[in-house]
């Protein structure tokens, strides 16, 4: 039988606030634990939560990039459950309703340009982390520690539809979310250290059929290639226990990494009654239109606009628009070199960053902000190819001399040094072809009799010559001629 | 000095003594400390601790010898042991706080502190707010003054009992369904509930947190005047906290702007100060439940008022009965999640063994909490269970609406203040419905509604009646007026209390 996967994602988001979500503590990372729990976070008697401005500018952001409507007054209910890393033994979210409603997310799967509509974004408080691994306790006994320093970090949790049809999809979803937020500046994107978290919903169904399947919730992924494996893993499971004869029990399940497999949680049967009702404490959450336009005022261009300039001002394809977009920096960098350069060259320079730039980039882990070979250095080195000094391929020679440093990244100092200039001569070009020619003629025999390769071949023997450095539309140009005269 | 509050029983006689040096701060917190371990019987104070006390009171003596001192430097407050204080614990009368001590004052602690009021402890009260006779409490029920058999009411009964007992000039409280004016009636003393959303909640100990309000208790109107002046504003740490009152800020010194503007009016016509004054009187406060006694001394009190030029409106407040449902399912509902908190983990009672995790946080609960919290955080669990939280919750909340429908109606159409009965009766004996705890919800009938419709209310005495054992009790009327009126409302009980003195009676001396 024929499976349809369909995954939907949960994301949490932390938002990228000095301070809590309800709370005046930092949210800074990695500080020794609880020095950033106070009154509020640890919950002691008598303290109340007030709602942090900052973050609900930030979930309006997301609200405005992804086309979804922003409440106009959204509830904040308590969530009851007992934990000890949930210091009030409720977390404060939204639930009936939330502050982000709708909206939709457009990104690229290959050249398939894909829209996944969003449910919801909701505003909530993060826990705090019990640290049951390494803690020992005031009598040297193994034992569990409770940090409350990341207690009351705000969150937003953006829900999409279950519209994805494959782990590739899901994972394109997740990329481009994560690329929003940062491009946003609403969350720093760490994945290492949990600022953006996916739960995947993920369930199949026979081809053609309508209802969905049983779903399984695979918690706290916390990473691209882990999300695919999981999901993968997760429909082999499915789709096996089902061909088997079984049947999926709706569970929430963790992912495994170590062992690439995901595990039962807890099945819906011991889920908890959460008992949501709104909390007394926050009035409603208020946003009035001058507040959301205000916002607006300050948002960059978003990548889904900045896409359609590209194409309409550069001709650039949906495909190499949507790459160069995937980050404010890249899109900068790009838009920075093309500047440099006279206009009609846009191709050629993203066919650069996406190819020897970003390649590079790839090998070594980096971000284009830590490219060692500037904007205008990279400009430099294309206007040589522009103006015939050096030829593509040894473009790309000179870039690796760039990039680890050389005669401090200067293009034209390495083709000086390296004598990479081209040659454009064309009565020096014309004589060796005329030695090729000479010292080939079976090949030439070959060309007459008609087969295109040889023509090749000879530019290959020619180009070899000239250790490279030839023009090569010169060396097509005179060697054709010569051949056909 | 035998007693400085009794020579000196009012915010005004005391303030000028004090200003004029007739006695110090210190000695006058000397005099109720020694009062307050005479009167030990009464079980008022959860915890007294002179040295911190006294070091308040040095600090008045400077300002007043500077003349530095305002009406309230010096003063002898005691504050519920709901309100969290730096230095004395912080108990919520619970097994589960008994050692607590907060990092933190309440805002209302810290204002009538800047104030310059001198506290002389934490007062008794029922568990967590929970209850009405001051009976639920780890530390042991607080006796009321008139008669040490009676309780005090509650929960604040510890708050009314020090007052009545002239252990201290005034104290706060908090009232969620009654708990300032219900104590307040039965101690014979002047106590008020503002609006919702008038004083800061932050360090109060949360209870039903759309409900709770702190208030003050006093020996009258006036002294309640100094004290909610001071004690309300807009608080940025508590996000239900009200930043205007009507058109005004919601700043210190507006309870007394107002109130000084309806005394002038009322002032302005010697004859019939309050000619002009709708009193709106609900039927439904005076059916079946109501006992003679209470009955005749609101009669006469009603008659008074019209003595004074007010005219009297009957009304209806329909819904009056069904404030009692709908207040023990949100109440309890609100204070399973406010308890959650308290589970042995990060502070408070943890069970001295324990298997795991969930079985330590359930010990340390079952031992922290006494009977009348648990079964008000069962009941509030069971109501916002899934499959009964339309039911129950979301009825409750519909109900709740409706409450609100019908005082407004009440308020904007028919009158300007509606006044009746505190409770049905006189205080109970403390013995009375030991085997029957959900019978004293009941007489909660007449508080409820208010909190539940945010409006501000008191109790001023005016009556006595016998109590079980025989000894007269005092009689509570109770004032309701509309959102942000607390300064007419106290001038409106000022202008009866100028006329009558069941304020004056002192407990032991009737």
């Amino acid at each position: 039988m024929a499976w349809e996967i369909v995954i939907g994602l949960e994301t949490h988001t932390q938002l990228s606030t000095q301070t809590k979500i309800f709370s005046g503590s930092s949210t800074r990372y990695g500080a020794l634990p609880n020095t950033q729990a106070n009154a509020v976070d640890l919950a002691l008697p008598g303290s109340l939560p007030v709602m942090n401005r900052a973050a609900v500018e930030r979930a309006i952001r997301l609200g405005l990039a992804v086309g979804a409507t922003i409440a106009p007054r959204s509830i904040f209910a308590r969530k009851n459950y007992f934990y000890p890393d949930s210091p009030k033994n409720y977390q404060i979210s939204q639930f009936e309703i939330p502050v982000v409603q709708g909206g939709s997310i457009s990104f690229f799967v290959g050249d398939q340009e894909k829209t996944i509509n969003l449910t919801r974004a909701h505003l909530e408080e993060d826990a705090g982390k019990s640290m049951h691994d390494d803690f020992i306790g005031p009598h040297g006994e193994s034992s569990t520690g409770i940090d409350l320093n990341r207690a009351g970090t705000p969150l937003l949790e953006i829900v999409s539809e279950p519209e994805m049809r494959s782990a590739a999809e899901a994972v394109a979803y997740a990329k481009a979310l994560h690329s929003l937020v940062m491009w946003l500046g609403i969350c720093d994107g760490n994945m290492q250290e949990g600022s953006f978290r996916i739960d995947a919903n993920v369930s199949v169904r026979p081809v053609g059929q309508e209802a969905f399947g049983t779903r399984c919730e695979i918690k706290n992924v916390n990473s691209f290639k882990f999300l695919e494996r999981a999901i993968q893993y997760e429909v082999r499971r499915q789709i096996e226990l089902i061909e088997d004869g079984g049947r999926v029990v709706q569970e929430t399940r963790l992912y495994d990494s170590d062992r690439d497999e995901t595990r039962s949680m807890r099945s819906k049967e011991d889920s908890h009654d959460y008992r949501y009702f709104p909390d007394p404490d926050l009035p409603p959450l208020v946003i009035a239109q001058d507040w959301i336009e205000s916002v607006r005022q300050t948002m960059p261009e978003l990548p889904t606009a900045l896409r359609a300039r590209f194409i309409a001002e550069f001709g650039l394809t949906p495909v190499d628009a949507a790459q160069l977009s995937i980050s404010r920096a890249l899109a900068a960098y790009f838009e920075s070199v093309n500047a440099t350069l006279p206009s009609g060259q846009a191709k050629l320079v993203a066919n650069w960053i996406m190819g020897e730039v970003s390649a590079t980039l790839n090998r070594e882990e980096k971000d284009i902000t830590e490219s060692p070979v500037s904007a205008a250095a990279l400009a430099a080195l294309l206007t040589r190819i522009i103006d015939g000094t050096i030829s593509n391929k040894i473009a790309r020679d000179v870039f690796a001399s760039m990039w680890a440093g050389e005669l401090g990244g200067n293009p034209d100092a390495i083709i000086e040094a390296k004598g990479l200039t081209q040659i454009s001569d064309s009565g020096a070009i014309s004589a060796m072809v005329d030695a090729v020619l000479a010292d080939h003629p079976a090949i030439v025999a070959e060309y007459r009799a008609g087969k295109q390769k040889a023509f090749n071949s000879l530019v290959g023997q020619i180009m070899k010559a000239a250790k490279g450095k030839a023009n090569p539309q010169q060396v097509n140009d005179l060697l054709k001629a010569k051949l056909d005269s | 000095m035998s007693n400085a509050l009794k020579l000196y029983p009012s915010i005004s006689a005391l303030s000028q003594a004090l200003a004029q040096h007739q006695l110090s701060a210190t000695e006058l917190a000397q005099d109720c400390l020694a009062n307050i371990a005479a009167q030990s019987a009464l079980n008022a104070f959860v915890h007294v601790d002179a040295a911190l006390t006294l070091d308040q009171a040095r600090q008045a003596d400077a300002l007043l010898a500077a003349g530095n001192g305002n009406i309230l430097t010096g003063l002898p407050i005691a504050h519920k042991d709901v309100f969290v204080t730096q230095g004395w614990r912080s108990t919520a009368g619970s097994n589960m706080l008994k050692h607590y001590i907060s990092p933190f004052d309440a805002t209302v602690v810290h204002q009538l502190r800047a104030a310059g009021c001198v506290t002389l402890g934490k007062l008794n009260c029922d568990e967590f707010a929970m209850g009405s006779g001051n009976k639920h409490s780890v530390f042991g029920p607080t006796h009321n003054p008139w008669d040490t058999t009676a309780v005090p009411g509650g929960s604040s009964g510890a708050s009314a009992a020090a007052v009545a007992a002239k252990l201290v000039i005034a104290a706060t409280g908090t009232d969620t369904g009654g708990s300032v004016r219900q104590p307040a009636a039965l101690c014979g003393v002047s106590g008020i509930k503002p609006t919702y959303g008038a004083v800061s909640r932050y360090g109060m100990i949360a209870y039903g947190s759309s409900l709770d309000q702190a208030g003050p208790l006093a020996s009258s109107a006036l002294d309640l005047v100094d004290l909610l002046d001071v004690m309300s504003g807009f608080d940025n740490k508590d996000s239900t906290s009200a930043e205007h009152c009507k058109d005004v800020p919601n700043a210190p010194g507006r309870i007394r702007a107002e109130f000084n503007r309806a005394d002038s009016g009322f002032s302005s016509n010697a004859n019939q100060p309050l000619k002009g004054l709708r009193i709106g009187v609900p039927k439904e406060f005076f059916g079946e439940g109501l006992s003679n006694d209470v009955a005749h001394a609101i009669e006469v009190a009603l008659q008074q008022f019209e003595k004074l030029g007010a005219q009297r409106v009957d009304i209806s407040l329909p819904r009056t009965e069904l404030s009692i449902p709908a207040y023990y399912v949100i109440a309890p509902a609100e204070a399973s999640s406010n308890l959650s908190r308290y589970d042995g983990v990060r502070y408070g009672h943890r069970s001295a063994s324990y298997s795991d995790l969930e079985d330590m946080t359930a010990r340390s609960r079952a031992e922290g909490f006494g009977s009348e919290v648990k079964r008000r955080i069962l009941i509030g669990t069971y109501v916002l269970s899934h499959g009964y939280y339309d039911a129950y919750y979301l009825q409750a909340q519909r109900l709740r609406r409706m409450i609100v429908d019908d005082f407004q109606a009440a308020l904007t159409q028919h009158c300007d203040v509606i006044m009746g009965p505190v409770t049905p009766t006189v205080a109970q004996a403390i013995e009375q419905n030991h085997n029957d705890p959900t019978a004293d919800w009941l007489a909660d009938i007449y508080t409820l509604g208010l909190n539940l419709a945010g409006l501000p209310g008191m109790s001023i005495p005016c009556g006595f009646g016998p109590g079980a054992s025989g000894k007269p009790l005092p009689i509570g009327l109770q004032i309701i007026g509309n959102y942000f009126d607390e300064g007419r409302l106290l001038a409106v009980a000022h202008q009866f209390q100028q006329v009558t003195d069941w304020h004056q009676r002192v407990a032991g001396q009737t």
